[in-house]
């Protein structure tokens, strides 16, 4: 049984078929993505004793005990925290917690979504409601998008520090530069600062390259105790240190429009893994679009408050660049099925293990994953690494 | 014209217990805000405690009804059937002069005028009969 945190590792990973799949439901994506992932790690269902889920039922509730029972299994862990997108980053911190405490001993995270084929095959609106009961009320009826909601922050951001589109331009070229060494990406065609200066504005000051993909696509990981991952298939990847954080629901209530919870996760994450910014070999930062990614660098302190136009741009997040960053393409180019959390820990697992082929990140020890939830509400940090 | 002709209405809010009164007000086109009594501290949006300090001890004020604008975003693509017919539109949040920050529409202006730091002052939109919603024009504009 592991001790802490520390004694806990990543076994497998996988994902399910992505892109439009009309032809399979998100609970099969999901549980592909699973019975792929325990292949990966050399463990079959039945050893899975702990179940993490955010999937979206139909009801809006129950995922776990949906996703348990869709699997055929009878977990002793249960866990469908639900903060958004960050839900598979935070997930890794429970299960680790979970395992360490001898709650459980193989820990399964998994989603699944069929996001682009909900709708028919095309992105745009999805909201039908009429009746807005709770405290929503005081944003659905303005309008309020989650284009609408990041690009609010995008514009603040813009006012106090001079950012400019061209900054965040930086990151969608960089992004699909890495997608374009990825063969399972949506995005596979090279784009410049002026083609995203050029697509039609969404939600002032996004543009439609600045946002990110609508697909499905389901994802899985596999946790265990580290002694026992010594016995798997592949090398564990360890879970250095991890933080969670949200400070806020709806983005009229976030307390400042240009710093995300990752400023609390993040710290969490390093003192905890007793490492520095500078130890970081790879960085997987969630990128529902540009400025997630600018607020997220700014708020884990890979540079200063209003740095983070400087700090992306000449493509240095590109692949041959100083700063290795969302090195399957993202989600802005490789997949988004609603919630992209748990693609940033497949991608550090599978970086670490050197599995990358033409995306490797030259010797990449230790990979940082940063999910963020909501309207910029909720974050999950992870920082892993090598046994 | 028929209903079934008349463009769809955009989400509109249910009141509830901890937010009837605001609504009630924001019908006869007045704009109220929560004071705690306790703490002394604003809060928007109204709630049954006081987000400061968790007292149920909160009284309603009449708002002065101007801010600034804090950040705001045109959208060209409708988030719903009920804003089909409104894009552009712009979505801002609004700091009350009495602290608290809200979200809103910048209304009676040219999307591309608005600025942050834009000062503001309350406008009611009677979108039925019994809902209307605060919204904000630019302080110059002169009262419709």
């Amino acid at each position: 049984m592991a001790s802490s945190m520390q004694d806990v590792a990543i076994v497998g990973v996988a994902e399910s078929d992505i892109g439009v799949v009309p032809d399979k439901s998100k609970f099969q994506l999901s549980a592909e993505a699973s019975r792929l992932a325990l292949e990966d790690a050399g463990l079959s269902i039945k050893d899975v004793d702990g179940i993490f889920t955010n999937i979206i039922t139909e009801g809006g509730q129950f995922s776990s005990m949906m996703m348990a029972e869709y699997m055929g299994i009878t977990p002793r862990y249960t866990d469908s925290t639900s903060i958004g997108g960050s839900s598979f980053v935070v997930y890794v911190e429970h299960a680790a917690m979970a395992i360490a405490a001898g709650m459980c001993e193989v820990a399964l995270i998994c989603h699944g979504s069929t996001n682009i084929s909900d709708r028919g095959g095309k992105g745009g609106p999805v909201s039908q409601a009429t009746d807005v009961f709770g405290p929503t009320q005081f944003e659905e009826p303005y309008g309020i998008s989650t284009v609408g909601a990041y690009a609010l922050a995008a514009q603040r951001h813009m006012h106090e520090y001079g950012t400019t589109s061209e900054q965040l331009a930086e990151i969608a070229v960089a992004t699909r530069k890495w997608a374009c060494l990825n063969p399972k990406a949506r995005m596979q065609d090279p784009i410049t600062i002026d083609d995203v200066m050029n697509s039609r504005v969404i939600a002032s000051p996004l543009h439609l390259l600045d946002c990110c993909l609508v697909t499905d696509a389901g994802g899985a990981v596999v946790l265990t105790s580290l002694e026992r991952a010594r016995d798997l298939k592949k090398a564990p990847v360890q879970l250095l240190g991890s933080g969670e954080a949200h400070t806020h629901r709806m983005i009229s209530q976030m307390p400042d429009l240009t710093q995300t919870a990752a400023a609390i996760s993040g710290k969490l994450a390093f003192e905890r893994a007793g490492l520095t910014h500078g130890d970081i070999d790879v960085a997987e930062i969630y990128d529902s679009f540009t400025i997630t990614v600018l607020l997220t660098l700014e708020s884990l302190g890979f540079c200063g408050k209003g740095e983070g136009g400087a700090f992306v741009s000449n493509q240095r997040t590109a692949p041959g660049g100083d700063f290795p960053m969302n090195t399957q393409g993202g989600a802005l180019s490789y997949t988004h099925p609603g919630m992209f959390g748990i693609f940033t820990v497949i991608e550090a697992v599978r970086q670490i293990r050197g599995e990358c082929g033409p995306r490797q990140v030259p010797d990449a020890r230790v990979a940082l994953c940063n999910g963020t939830g909501g309207t910029l509400s909720s974050t999950g940090t992870i920082i892993l690494g090598r046994d | 014209m028929t209903s079934s002709t008349l463009p769809p209405l955009p989400p509109l809010p249910r009141p509830y217990q901890d937010t009837a009164a605001y609504w009630e007000a924001a019908r006869e086109h007045r704009f109220i805000i929560q004071k705690c009594n306790n703490c002394g501290e604003y809060q928007f949006y109204p709630r049954g405690v006081c987000s400061h300090c968790l007292s149920s001890d909160l009284a309603w004020q009449d708002a002065s009804g101007r801010g600034e604008v804090y950040s705001f975003s045109i959208n060209y693509r409708a988030p719903h059937p009920g804003f089909a017919d409104k894009t552009p539109f712009v979505l801002a949040l609004v700091t009350l002069a009495e602290g608290p920050r809200m979200m809103t529409n910048i209304v009676d202006c040219d999307p591309d005028t608005v600025q942050i730091g834009m000062a503001v002052t309350v406008t009611f939109d009677d979108v039925t009969e019994e809902i209307t919603l605060p919204k904000f024009r630019p302080a110059y504009t002169k009262v419709r």
